[in-house]
């Protein structure tokens, strides 16, 4: 019973600490059509800055300040890269973004060097938060899992309860008629790609003390989340939500069943390749995922 | 009686390819400088197997070394048991087998990532090719896990004293491949499939009015270049005698989309470009400096920003203007253009290296870069490599205005004559 | 045609000219490691402690005129890139190479050496491994050409559980391995030597994880909890050993952690006082061990060790090029074959014991050491946790020390020699 409940809960924490990091990502395709293949990589940014600054002043400082400072990063990319590129197409900009994440990568190990970086939980988040039978669950993984809730939810209300959402969720479908009405429709898109990076560098804040913060971290995450915004389907923050979950709970309780499958290899090896195996076959199938709007 | 005339300039440019590829160990034939020759014309082959798919086909695939590494695999577990005397098949003709298993692989693969299209597609082809490389990782006795499987392509009776010991052989049995396959690939872009494809490309609708059926076009598109592609990993396997998890690897495969990508996608002629100009930074540059992962993705992007039609592109431009016997009005500009980047180029590599040489641990401080030795630690050479960048950057400002200026001029008139 | 003849003679005799003063000055050895990408700290590690103690052979003298010189060539951990800096190395007529990590590399550049020794014979290389375990280099996969100068894997296991077997508190062992050739080569060993030596300890899990993918590593620490067991086993290294450990320390977990790999190249600093008293580790050398002759050198080296390598780690490489040395001093040759002739069955007075090369398989057997990381003394361990790894203020002290003879393993190497 404490196994059960343990791992559920591993699994949901799991699968919001995604939700996190691939919120991002859907925001930014679902309103520009540009599938950011650097969003790991503003993680990282995130988790490096927030590593700066918390052994200069502080934790809670790094929380607010890291995410804005990857947020303009991101709107400055958007303005003068992204936006030159737009009119070649979605492939040239999904490649600009493919090069870009490579750039990202080498200014991180030039400044920071290509070892870990001893970026440390707060010692007040650091501890027991409460045991369930003999196992102790972490105070800083509810820590994320409150942030990953409240994430959803503000998003959730920005768009649809406040004027700017609107406007973005109508220049989506319509960006001439939004222009003609006098909004700034390409300022409203780099509002949104700053966002989404904001957001991604929110994730890595909060990622990158509970998992080591180094220069493979976002090549370790990258695939993983592109796998949650295809299954949950292009375009949707919700289906996103449940893609998360699902994919969480699928591979903690992967590891966590020793069947014996074929050939001597047994469940919890195989893993890690389930997510692509769920995409491969959810592309197939009904390729706008479980949720989306678009096929893309 | 049919008289055809003679398309000299035809018989002019695959002459004069032949002719590169016969030469060329010759000239470049340190032991370094013909693996490279020999891995440029690998990759060449396995770029326009590539450009099969994106160019002629819009299919952007993430995943293509897959095929190319599973032809691998199979080529080298062919080569083993022909060493072990299993069976006798010549050296020569391993491509094929290659070739063969990378054609089994994408009617595999192929026949459930074709039926989408367009960004679909790109991501069922990223998710099998992380599928791929993850499996080969779990399957230790056929994959020889992160190791891989060795093996040595000395076997067999030599034929006419060629046993591709020496790397020269080598050399040259790539080459004729490579050739051969540029043939093979032009070919069919000349067939009735290669021209669906292009019609797929640009308006399935219309092709499917036209009685063709989309997804049996793509698919058999895919499973020819998967064909080239796995001739490609059979002559990596020759090449080095070891394939391992690398060669099915999510960076292969991203490697080859910029490799392509760089040249140009919509020319025949660019993935060769762009795989000559690919393996240069990845192979030779990598040696001189610690840099070529940043020049390279600097590179990369400044081509996808003002160049996406790749350095093709920008050749091919060229050629009208050649034609109408204008270009000397541009050679002036064009230098200005050129020696302007060469000097922000100069002045870029200077901070870049300096940067690189003060990030690295241990390392002296004082570097030498175009011969000039100096302290990264002091202010001086920032400041002038800063300026020089600057110098550059305003330079190539105006005088690419200027370029833009008389191209203008001259694409006018040209527009104005055909009218 | 001639023209060609003329310039390839004159290259030729330039060459032998070049190199036979190469031979009577300088002694290149090829470094084929990662200095770009993720793992370049740890070929830089590498890098800089063999620069360091080659420059201290060369001012000892031990070779008279002739200087030993390193040459980095960066692998990025690609079996086929190490391939394509070989062919540099042969091109510039470098006859020795070393490299340590990666058994993938390993495995390739033994492949290759053999095959371009067997080619070209009298233009011979030599292949100085300090760090790649995999057990098959010295038995299925022995080479004459090939030496390696550290413990491989089954031996490490050896002490490791002879260690074991001495600590009754020891019960429920779980086995926890990254799954490729090097994590699978520990799990089997374990199991194999445990039951061997302990049949009384039970083994409660066994899992293997794919190498470097598990970002949380909650699960497996719950599973852990859940068996009940007392220690760990594994062979994990990177993130995968900090990740794991971080996990345990969340959830609560209690149980000794038995690696091979959780001592520096940033793993230190990566657990933190997760690790404090709890994680193991075996190796040949850490820097509060007793005894210490190489203390000197190890002193030395941190004064002039650069900032993103604090430690002195390799004792084994120290060992290496001391020994490479004084077999090119025997041989009174710098020809690989007269080397490898040398080095095979050296028996040398080591800074911690006395260590042999093996002449079967080439394997240098060498005392290890169990040792605990606790928190250093400056932070309020134990007094003789003087010096702290990386400054992470974690420190390592001895648990026991396992002579030679304990990981001594039989090989089945069927060495071809020349």
């Amino acid at each position: 019973m404490e196994f059960f409940l343990v791992q559920t809960l591993n699994g949901i924490s799991y699968g919001l600490l995604l939700f996190m990091l691939s919120s991002g990502l859907t925001l930014v395709f679902s309103l520009m059509g540009v599938l950011n293949f650097a969003h790991a990589s503003f993680y990282m940014l995130g988790a490096y800055f927030a590593y700066q600054i918390s052994t200069k002043i502080g934790f809670w400082p790094a929380l607010v300040v890291a995410p804005l400072l990857v947020g303009a990063i991101g709107m400055l990319i958007e303005r003068w890269g992204l936006r030159q590129v737009h009119k070649h197409g979605h492939v040239a900009e999904l490649l600009f973004t493919f090069g870009l994440a490579y750039l990202i990568e080498e200014a991180v190990h030039l400044v920071w060097g290509r070892s870990a970086v001893d970026y440390r939980v707060p010692p007040d988040l650091d501890g027991p938060l409460f045991s369930i039978f003999t196992s102790q669950y972490p105070i800083y993984r509810g820590f994320m899992m409150l942030v990953s809730v409240a994430m959803l939810v503000s998003i959730w209300l920005a768009l649809t309860r406040t004027r700017i959402g609107l406007v973005i969720q109508a220049a989506l479908t319509h960006p001439q008629t939004v222009e003609a009405l006098g909004h700034n429709v390409p300022r409203v898109f780099m509002l949104v790609f700053g966002g989404g990076t904001a957001l991604a560098g929110l994730a890595g804040v909060i990622g990158g003390n509970a998992f080591v913060t180094e220069p493979g971290m976002a090549a370790s995450v990258g695939p993983i989340i592109f796998v949650i915004v295809v299954v949950g389907g292009m375009g949707s923050l919700a289906g996103a939500f449940i893609a998360s979950l699902l994919i969480g709970c699928m591979q903690t309780f992967a590891v966590a069943l020793d069947w014996n499958l074929v050939g001597g290899i047994k469940m919890s090896q195989v893993a890690p390749v389930l997510p692509y195996l769920l995409m491969v076959l959810l592309l197939i199938f009904r390729p706008t995922g479980l949720m989306g709007t678009r096929e893309g | 009686m049919r008289y055809e005339p003679l398309n000299l300039g035809r018989w002019v440019i695959w002459g004069a390819m032949a002719l590169v590829f016969l030469v060329a160990p010759l000239v470049f034939s340190g032991g370094f400088a013909l693996t490279m020759l020999i891995q440029m014309g690998t990759m060449i082959i396995f770029a326009l197997s590539y450009n099969m798919l994106l160019g002629q086909g819009g299919m952007l695939s993430f995943g293509h070394a897959v095929y190319s590494g599973l032809g691998a695999f199979l080529s080298v577990h062919a080569l083993n048991l022909i060493g072990k005397g299993a069976f006798t098949f010549p050296v020569t003709l391993l491509p094929l087998i290659g070739g063969l298993a990378g054609l089994a692989f994408g009617v595999l693969f192929g026949y459930v990532t074709t039926r989408r299209a367009g960004t679909t597609f790109a991501l069922i082809s990223l998710g099998i090719g992380e599928m791929v490389f993850a499996c080969v990782l779990m399957f230790p006795g056929f994959f020889g896990g992160e190791a891989g499987v060795s093996t040595n392509r000395v076997v067999g009776q030599p034929f006419l004293g060629i046993t591709y010991g020496p790397a020269i052989q080598v050399c040259y049995l790539v080459a004729v491949w490579c050739f051969l396959s540029i043939v093979a690939m032009f070919a069919l872009t000349q067939t009735p499939l290669g021209r669906m494809a292009n019609a797929v490309r640009d308006n399935p609708e219309r092709a499917e009015f036209v009685g063709y059926d989309t997804q049996k076009v793509r698919f058999i598109q895919l499973v020819l270049s998967s064909f080239f592609a796995g001739v490609a990993g059979a002559l990596s396997c020759i090449n080095f005698e070891i394939v391992s998890a690398e060669n099915v690897s999510p960076i292969r495969s991203g490697g080859v989309l910029i490799a392509t990508y760089i040249g140009g996608v919509p020319f025949f002629l660019g993935p060769i470009l762009g795989a000559i100009i690919f393996i240069f930074f990845v192979v030779a540059l990598s040696g001189f400096t610690k840099a070529w992962l940043l020049y390279l993705g600097l590179f990369f992007v400044t081509m996808v920003v003002y160049a996406p039609g790749g350095i093709a592109s920008i050749l091919l431009m060229q050629i009208p203007v050649l034609r109408a016997r204008r270009f000397g009005e541009l050679a002036l500009p064009y230098a200005l253009a050129a020696a302007a980047g060469l000097v922000a180029l100069a002045g870029l590599i200077g901070i870049v290296e300096m940067v690189y040489r003060l990030s690295e641990q241990g390392a002296s401080t004082v570097l030498n870069v175009f011969g000039l030795s100096f302290d990264a630690r002091t202010t001086p050479p920032w400041i002038g490599f800063a300026l020089v960048l600057a110098a550059g950057l305003v330079a190539l400002r105006y005088a690419s205005r200027l370029v833009g200026a008389r191209w203008g001029a001259i694409q006018q008139d040209l527009l104005a004559r055909r009218a | 045609m001639r023209g060609h003849f003329i310039r390839a003679s004159a290259f030729g005799v330039a060459a032998a000219l070049i190199s036979f003063g190469a031979w009577a000055q300088t002694i290149k050895v090829a470094y084929i490691d990662p200095l770009s990408g993720p793992f370049a700290n740890v070929g830089e590690q590498g890098l800089a402690e063999f620069r360091f103690a080659v420059e201290r052979i060369n001012a000892s003298g031990i070779l008279g005129k002739q200087k030993l010189e390193v040459v980095p060539f960066d692998n990025k951990v690609s079996p086929q890139e190490s391939l394509n800096q070989l062919k540099r190395v042969i091109d510039q007529n470098i006859r020795y190479i070393t490299q340590g990590n990666s058994s993938a590399v390993a495995g390739a550049l033994i492949e290759a050496v053999n095959r371009h020794n067997e080619r070209n014979p009298g233009k011979e290389i030599l292949y100085l491994n300090y760090a790649a375990v995999d057990p098959a280099f010295t038995n299925e996969k022995c080479s004459f050409w090939h030496f390696r100068f550290d413990a491989n894997a089954d031996m490490k296991m050896e002490s490791l559980t002879t260690y074991m077997a001495t600590q009754k508190n020891i019960k429920k062992v779980y086995l926890l391995n990254q799954d490729y050739s090097f994590g699978q080569a520990v799990k089997k060993a374990a199991r194999e030597m445990l039951a061997r030596k302990r049949p009384d300890v039970q083994i409660v899990g066994d899992d293997l994880h794919p190498l470097g993918q598990v970002k949380d590593f909650a699960p497996y620490v719950a599973k852990i909890k859940q068996s009940g067991a007392d220690s760990v086993i594994t062979g994990n290294w990177g993130n995968d050993m900090s990740l794991l450990v971080k996990a345990g320390k969340d959830a609560g977990l209690d149980v000794a952690w038995y690696t091979y790999y959780a001592g520096g190249l940033g793993t230190p600093t990566a657990m933190g006082e997760a690790a404090a008293g709890k994680v193991k580790i075996i190796a040949e050398y850490h820097s509060n061990v007793a005894n210490n002759k190489a203390a000197k050198w190890d002193a030395d080296y941190r004064k002039q060790a650069p900032k993103g390598n604090p430690d002195f780690y390799f004792l084994r490489g120290k060992i290496m090029w001391e020994m490479f040395a004084k077999a090119i001093a025997e041989a009174k040759s710098a020809e690989p074959k007269a080397v490898a002739l040398a080095l095979e069955g050296m028996k040398y007075q080591g800074d911690l014991g006395e260590v042999e090369m093996r002449k079967s398989d080439h394997q240098l057997i060498q005392p290890l050491y169990v040792l605990t990381l606790v928190k250093a003394a400056a932070k309020g361990g134990p007094k003789e946790a003087k010096i702290d790894m990386e400054n992470s203020g974690l420190a390592p002290i001895t648990d026991a020390r396992m002579e030679g003879y304990t990981s001594a393993t039989p090989s089945s190497c069927q060495m071809k020699r020349p």
